[in-house]
């Protein structure tokens, strides 16, 4: 377990990709730390799966409207799984629009449990794989920031966000 | 076929910042493969899968088809593009939207789906940054993931100021960028239609895999109402599970990322809901996700291409660029030239070969050399040179016969009379060699003169600039004919093929690779034998080739029987006999003369691994020396063997890295590609003239590359067998 959580530590601070860990008690406290205002949000029981979770303490407009979301400078959502060798996050798109709040923003607070780090890619796609084949659905394998390379440099913040931040909460603490 | 000038035209214009971009992906590429610690493993798993998906196409596309219905969607199969762009409009004009954004998308360049939409007077949008500089410049692709490496960022930045006129003149990427970002994000929420590709499309969920960076693929799906995704019907793999080893593959492959920012799996249509971005009432969560999703799965001649043995393996082809930005010659000119109507680089040759038909496959294809570097890199193990072979031969066998006049006596076979003049006499360099030795000197002197030259030109294509070779009087099989053996007991007993150029140009490495292998106890015969098929191979005319394969192995054949391994000191021969002759003789003498072929080096290194005394060869103490090894040899991983042995013999060796010199067997010769030849092997040159390399003596082990080296510097290149014997 401590293996594969610092292998994904360590590529997604390869990818620049700024990281935190709280407990679940703490996560309020983790999330207003993290997000630069303003900031939008979904409900995270949506995603994170946890009644638990709220972000009525925190800066956050939880399903905010859709200009509210344009004005936002953060979304803050959950991540289904996180994926060690190569530091990425699947993200999963709900009818809460996760992947509007994920996207339309120029810096993305993405919650993950700890317990849902995979190893590597093939786990990964194979717990993708279970899901799809049981209840269908959509996710997207995100893997930093959006890039490109087209304007003759590579630069970050493309069409999707600039910055990623990743909130790993962590078990049993 | 693009001619001297067009080339020399794109070289001056584009070259750069191709050759810049795509030697960088390049790079990018053996790094990040080289992180992959079950790089083989994957390439094995990711080709089968395709294999199998195009030999099950009908019935999973029948599983498809319900899937994507049983999800909410619709699924049209269209025959060829007007058919596709039809049911398109008809989306569209049905939805009677005015905007389509559009992500990037092969495909729906191959159908020109834009000008269909336009000329209903609908908005469409390119959304990547690339296809949108290009489709503001009003240009075309020049590489199929990077669609604008041809241009630099000046001339993305005059673009831009001359069409948008901003307040403050944009300059950097990132101004740049956020000007795209901005002025495309206010377009994407305003479109009704969303179009975008899919890379996959796996039958059992009806889940299609997209894979970018920038993230308006996303965007093209979440802020439309109405989903068309374009694909050909090659797409289709079985499982969401089979998407493992093409995610791991496609960026490293391609660009040399790891993976792409985005890999986005949907299964439309997707569940995000469609909102009114004006909007600043209602919460995201109370809009519907009501989404009508089309996919359009477009034939067009892919079909075809599946019961074609020699084609099918084209639609394995995952489109990831390998092929494109390992290949010398793409790295020079790019996908302007080395292109078709949509596709580029190595492959492109099968799919416009299969799309559009030979003639425009033809306006290309002789820029590929057939040099291999792109078999290895390519992540479905697809033979690219091989299918570039059979459509040259197509296309020879599709021209009118030329006339009869002058080297029609070069042509043994009648069934080859199709290939042109130019490809005739290289493709039969046989006869003319023999020639040249036995009239040898006089037939160098011929050669030389200006008049002959001039000719030459004109008539074959020979480019006037070029040293052509000089034919030795005596042959390496004569010199070894007269001479005993030296070995009185010996350990092993080799036959060496004296190939073509060893045999009448270059017969002093010939007997320089007889003295080492005899000093190291191998008995050695240099029987006369047929040249081995490379040249009419590599001119597109099969037959001939395989003509010649039979012969040598016929010729072989006994002395193998016999107990004799074959050592080959050309490496483009001895692939001939590992590699190629696969696809021209029968199994059982494939594997024959395979099992038993070696590359000179190849062979020396095994000998001294089974204790033969490297003190029976010349040795040095730490003498510094540069190696430059050929294409084929590389792909067949046998650079290391020369390498190994040099450095036990005592030498300080420099190797080079480029992917080829340029010369490519009679590549460098033609007129229409002096130039060019010359612009991948400046990439040599200079490797060959750094800091610490210039005053280096150069070894090389083909034939060509020898040629090529000895044109772009002052010191002469030798064979490095030379330096080994006593
Ligand atoms: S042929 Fe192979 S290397 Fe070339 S683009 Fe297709 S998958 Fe990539």
């Amino acid at each position: 377990m401590e293996s594969k959580r610092a292998s994904f530590e360590g590529a997604l601070e390869a990818l620049g990709v700024t990281v935190s860990s709280t407990a679940e008690s703490e996560l309020e406290a983790a999330v207003t730390e993290a997000v630069t205002e303003p900031a939008v949000g979904i409900a995270l029981d949506e995603t994170v799966g946890d009644e638990a979770f709220s972000l009525t303490e925190t800066p956050v407009t939880v399903d905010p409207t859709p200009v509210a979301l344009r004005e936002a400078t953060t979304g803050v959502t959950g991540a289904e799984l996180g994926i060690g060798d190569y530091g990425s996050l699947v993200l999963s798109m709900t009818e809460a629009a996760s992947e509007l709040v994920s996207l339309f923003v120029e810096r993305h607070v993405a919650i993950l449990h700890e317990e849902d780090i995979q190893p590597d890619m093939d786990a990964a796609v194979a717990e993708v794989d279970e899901r799809f084949n049981e209840t269908g659905g959509s996710a997207i394998i995100a893997t930093g920031p959006s890039a490109t390379a087209d304007m003759g440099a590579l630069v970050k913040g493309a069409h999707g966000p600039r910055e990623v931040h990743v909130i790993i909460v962590e078990e049993g603490v | 076929m693009a001619t001297a000038d067009e080339i020399r035209e794109l070289m001056r214009t584009e070259g750069a910042a191709v050759a810049e971009n795509t030697q960088g992906f390049n790079a990018g590429r053996y790094d990040s493969v080289a992180d992959l610690k079950d790089y083989e493993e994957l390439k094995q798993a990711a080709r089968s899968i395709k294999e199998d998906a195009i030999e099950e196409l009908p019935d999973l596309l029948d599983q498809l088809t319900e899937t994507v219905e049983a999800n909410g969607g619709t699924v049209y199969i269209a025959d060829d593009a007007a058919d596709a762009n039809d049911y398109i409009r008809n989306v569209v004009d049905e939805r009677a939207a005015d905007r389509v954004v559009k992500s990037k998308s092969m495909t729906s360049e191959e159908i020109e789906v834009n000008d269909a939409l336009e000329a209903d007077g609908v908005d469409v949008v390119e959304t990547d940054l690339g296809e949108w500089v290009l489709q503001v410049a009003d240009e075309a692709p020049s590489h199929i993931v990077a669609p604008a490496i041809h241009k630099s960022r000046e001339s993305i930045a005059e673009l831009f100021n001359e069409r948008f006129d901003p307040e403050e003149p944009l300059e950097t990427a990132e101004e740049l960028t956020r000007f795209a970002r901005k002025k495309l994000g206010e377009q994407i929420i305003d479109a009704e239609v969303g179009i975008t590709g899919a890379n996959f499309i796996t039958a059992d969920t009806g889940t299609m895999a997209l894979v970018t960076s920038e993230g308006n693929a996303r965007k093209t799906v979440a802020a439309t109402d109405t989903h068309v995704a374009v694909a050909g019907v090659e797409k289709v793999i079985p499982t969401v599970g089979d998407l493992h080893p093409f995610i791991e593959l496609i960026g490293r492959s391609g660009t040399g990322q790891d993976i792409t920012s985005y890999v986005s799996l949907l299964t439309p249509p997707v569940d995000t809901p469609v909102v009114d971005f004006t909007d600043d009432e209602t919460p995201l969560s109370a809009f519907e996700s009501d989404r009508d999703f089309h996919l359009v799965l477009i034939d067009n001649g892919r079909l075809e291409m599946r019961d074609d043995d020699h084609l099918r393996e084209t639609l394995y082809c995952i489109r990831c660029s390998a092929c494109s930005n390992s290949c010398a010659n793409f790295q020079s000119v790019g996908g302007h030239a080395f292109g078709g109507e949509t596709y580029s680089g190595g492959i492109a040759t099968g799919w416009e070969a299969g799309i559009e038909g030979l003639d425009v496959a033809e306006e290309f294809n002789d820029l590929c050399t057939g040099c291999t570097r792109c078999v290895n890199a390519c992540p479905v193990g697809i033979d690219i040179p091989w299918i570039n072979t059979v459509v040259r031969d197509r296309i020879n066998r599709d021209k009118d016969a030329p006339g009869e006049w002058l080297v029609d006596g070069l042509t043994p076979d009648e069934e080859d009379d199709g290939a042109p003049l130019q490809k005739r006499f290289f493709g039969n360099f046989e006869t003319v060699a023999k020639l040249g030795s036995a009239t040898a000197p006089v037939s160098n002197w011929l050669a030389g003169t200006t008049l002959s030259r001039r000719a030459m030109d004109q008539i074959l294509g020979i480019d006037p600039r070029r040293d052509l070779p000089t034919f030795e009087r005596e042959t390496l099989v004569d010199w070894a004919a007269s001479r005993d053996s030296q070995v009185a007991e010996p350990e092993r007993r080799a036959v060496l093929y004296p190939d073509l150029y060893t045999n009448h140009v270059q017969v002093e490495r010939g007997k320089a690779a007889v003295k080492v292998l005899e000093s190291l106890g191998v008995d050695v015969v240099v029987p006369p034998a047929p040249s081995s098929g490379r040249a009419p191979l590599s001119q597109g005319m099969i037959a001939t080739a395989t003509d010649h394969a039979e012969r040598v192995t016929e010729t072989l054949g006994p002395h193998i029987e016999g107990g004799r391994d074959v050592v080959v000191i050309e490496p483009s021969d001895h692939a001939m006999f590992t590699r190629e002759y696969e696809r021209l003789i029968d199994e059982a003498a494939f594997t024959d003369i395979a099992e038993n072929s070696y590359e000179v080096f190849e062979y020396v290194f095994g000998l001294l691994d089974n204790g033969a005394s490297i003190d029976s060869l010349t040795t040095v103490e730490g003498a510094e020396i540069a190696y430059h090894s050929h294409c084929q040899q590389r792909t067949l991983g046998l650079e290391a063997h020369t390498v190994a042995v040099l450095e036990d013999c005592g030498y300080d060796v420099v190797t080079s890295d480029v992917e080829c010199c340029g010369m490519a067997g009679s590549f460098g010769y033609k007129s229409d590609y002096y130039e060019l030849s010359m612009d991948v092997g400046d990439r040599l040159r200079t490797q060959l003239r750094d800091d610490g390399v210039q005053d280096r003596p150069v070894v090389a082990s083909g034939t060509s590359c020898l040629e090529q080296i000895d044109a772009l510097l002052e010191r002469q290149p030798r064979h490095p067998i030379e330096l080994l014997a006593t």
